[in-house]
């Protein structure tokens, strides 16, 4: 069996290699958007592992990077509490059955280029006790966890969102331990759980909290009723634990933020493959209620995918068109707004982590980009911000996840791949004194 | 006649069409329902026919080139066995894209494989005798 599956690697790998120079991926608020293609092969290319050694990701001039925390156990998002410790939200989720030939072989090629490492299933919390930048303080907050993910905290309740339920912890400021087990604040849909992550954000008021839940399959192929409840955002009532649907269409909202100075929701949602190397693309998007985003009869408003049966043209008409394209199979897993203490030219805009493709010939992702906003609104083109995760070669050295602003002026990129927690900084601290 | 059918290689050979035969009957009824499961059930009896069809082509080779006359109907039973495979695989992998995009070519493919199946059964039973003819 071994023998063979190595075989169809190989074939796959001489079939993807011939696949050409594809042209480079669109961003912005109209991408032109090309013919659909199929491939009897998709193509594979899977990131090749590697060590980081002396080296670092790459940041523009005048910022520095650090590692603060290594040997962490899967790490995917991270929060700053009010008193600057970090939490990291640590584990591995899904374990979808697989039900065809091809799960059985994507699946085994697709691990190749993840951590090995035992999921965390915890919640790591990082100290700076003197404020120097180095976090030697390092407890373990919370064991036993589901595959946590998506971190927000309100008031004194710090809300964890699980593969299978949002929890709540009590928190007071300077804890380093969880008192107790969390209470369940609602069960989340978790069979199959193909997409498994639960991305989670509090509303401006945090009466609310919106939580993200990615769809049961790539374009429907484990039918239509495993996509009940899936693909969409729901928005839970902080106290009673009552939802609804926010939004829906939404193939994988991995990242949730709210928007500071309006109190919008806004996602990076990652959509379909299999559909060629510059479709469909991953976006981000103010989220509006009651929205339908596409997902999954039609991609980017109204293009309609063919692969899905039966059709709804009804659905396709009144499908939203995201804000931003981010590039496809970029895969954007993190979302942060930024402050002015991040620095003049990255003050007005979001940061988001790209975890990187394995759909397409020429690697794209495996970086955290800035895109700035004006008025409000995502313009122009994104900006790489922290690069230098993957080489031309395939050697890869990290894969960013969920990235976070602390306000002090720094932004904080958990990497699943090296199992580390980086921390980028300008290298002038940009105080915003209120004399200024 | 030919070499006798060997009775390991009959169960091998013969086991090709009801496995590629389920697998057609599969996506019609996928095509009928678009009930996903169907889909499922004929990506895995695929499997299974390119196992069977992959044994019995290889026997076939191997009888090739062992002593005793080969007619026409041997050469056109390995072609057909030939065809199963490298039809079939194709099959296999048209199988392989997510939910729709694999039809109508799967379920197009699923029938000729099974038809070719039956085809080099029946002559290879032929040539071994059990058939009747010589």
């Amino acid at each position: 069996m071994k023998r063979l599956l190595l075989a169809i690697v190989a074939f796959s790998t001489v079939l993807s290699a011939c696949g050409g120079n594809p042209e480079p991926p669109e961003y912005g608020p109209a991408p032109e958007l090309p013919d659909p293609q199929r491939q009897l092969l998709p193509t594979m290319k899977i990131a090749d592992p590697a060590e980081w050694g002396d080296r670092r990701p790459m940041v523009p001039q005048g910022y520095t990077i650090a590692a603060i925390a290594s040997n962490l156990n899967i790490p995917r998002q991270t929060l700053v509490l009010p008193n600057g410790d970090i939490l990291i939200a640590e584990g591995r989720g899904g374990g979808a059955p697989k039900l065809t030939p091809k799960d059985v072989i994507a699946a085994y090629i697709k691990a190749k280029g993840t951590s090995s490492v035992a999921s965390g299933n915890r919640l790591t919390l990082l100290r700076d006790s003197d404020g120097d930048g180095i976090y030697e303080g390092r407890t373990i907050f919370a064991d036993n966890l589901n595959a946590p993910y998506g971190l927000a905290l309100v008031g004194n309740h710090l809300y964890v969102a699980n593969q299978n339920a949002l929890v709540r912890f009590d928190y007071t400021e300077g804890q380093l331990q969880a008192s107790e087990p969390p209470i369940v604040v609602t069960y989340l849909p978790s069979a199959i759980n193909h997409h498994w992550t639960k991305a989670l954000t509090a509303s401006a008021d945090g009466r609310f909290l919106y939580v993200g839940i990615g769809s049961n399959s790539n374009i429907t192929e484990r039918g239509m009723t495993a996509e009940a409840e899936r693909a969409m955002v729901w928005q839970v009532e902080a106290q009673t634990g009552a939802h609804r649907r926010y939004a829906s269409g939404l193939r994988n909202p991995t990242a949730l933020a709210i928007q500071p100075e309006t109190e919008q929701l806004w996602a990076v949602v990652n959509e379909r493959d299999e559909i060629g190397p510059n479709l469909a693309p991953d976006y981000l998007t103010s989220v509006q209620e009651g929205g339908f985003y596409g997902w999954p009869y039609s991609y980017w408003g109204s293009n309609v995918d063919t692969r899905v049966r039966p059709q709804n043209p009804e659905r396709v008409a009144s499908a939203i068109q995201p804000d931003y394209s981010l590039g496809s199979h970029v895969a954007a897993l993190g979302l942060a707004f930024s402050q002015p203490a991040m620095g003049a030219q990255f003050a007005d805009g979001v940061f988001v982590g790209e975890h990187g493709s394995w759909n397409r010939g020429v690697p794209v992702g495996y970086k955290v980009v800035f895109v700035p906003f004006r008025d409000g609104r995502p313009t122009g083109q994104p900006i790489d911000f922290v690069t230098g995760f993957q080489e031309a070669d395939g050697k890869t050295y990290g894969r960013p996840v969920g990235v976070t602003l602390d306000p002090r002026g720094a932004l904080i990129i958990a990497d699943d791949l090296s199992n580390k927690v980086w921390r980028v900084t300008p290298a002038r601290p940009q105080v915003t004194s209120p004399g200024a | 006649m030919y070499r006798p059918l060997h009775p390991l290689n009959s169960v091998f050979l013969a086991g090709t069409i009801p496995l590629f035969l389920g697998a057609l009957l599969s996506d019609i009824a996928y095509a009928l329902s678009y009930e996903l499961q169907w889909k499922n059930f004929a990506s895995w009896l695929i499997v299974g026919g390119l196992v069977f069809g992959g044994v019995s082509l290889t026997w076939a080779i191997v009888d090739l080139f062992r002593a005793g006359p080969r007619g026409p109907r041997i050469v056109i039973h390995v072609s057909a066995l030939v065809a199963v495979c490298v039809l079939g695989f194709i099959d296999a992998l048209v199988h392989a894209a997510d939910a729709w995009a694999s039809m109508p070519a799967g379920l197009v493919l699923s029938a000729i494989v099974a038809v070719l199946a039956m085809v080099a059964t029946a002559l290879r039973i032929y040539t071994s005798g059990a058939g009747g003819a010589t």
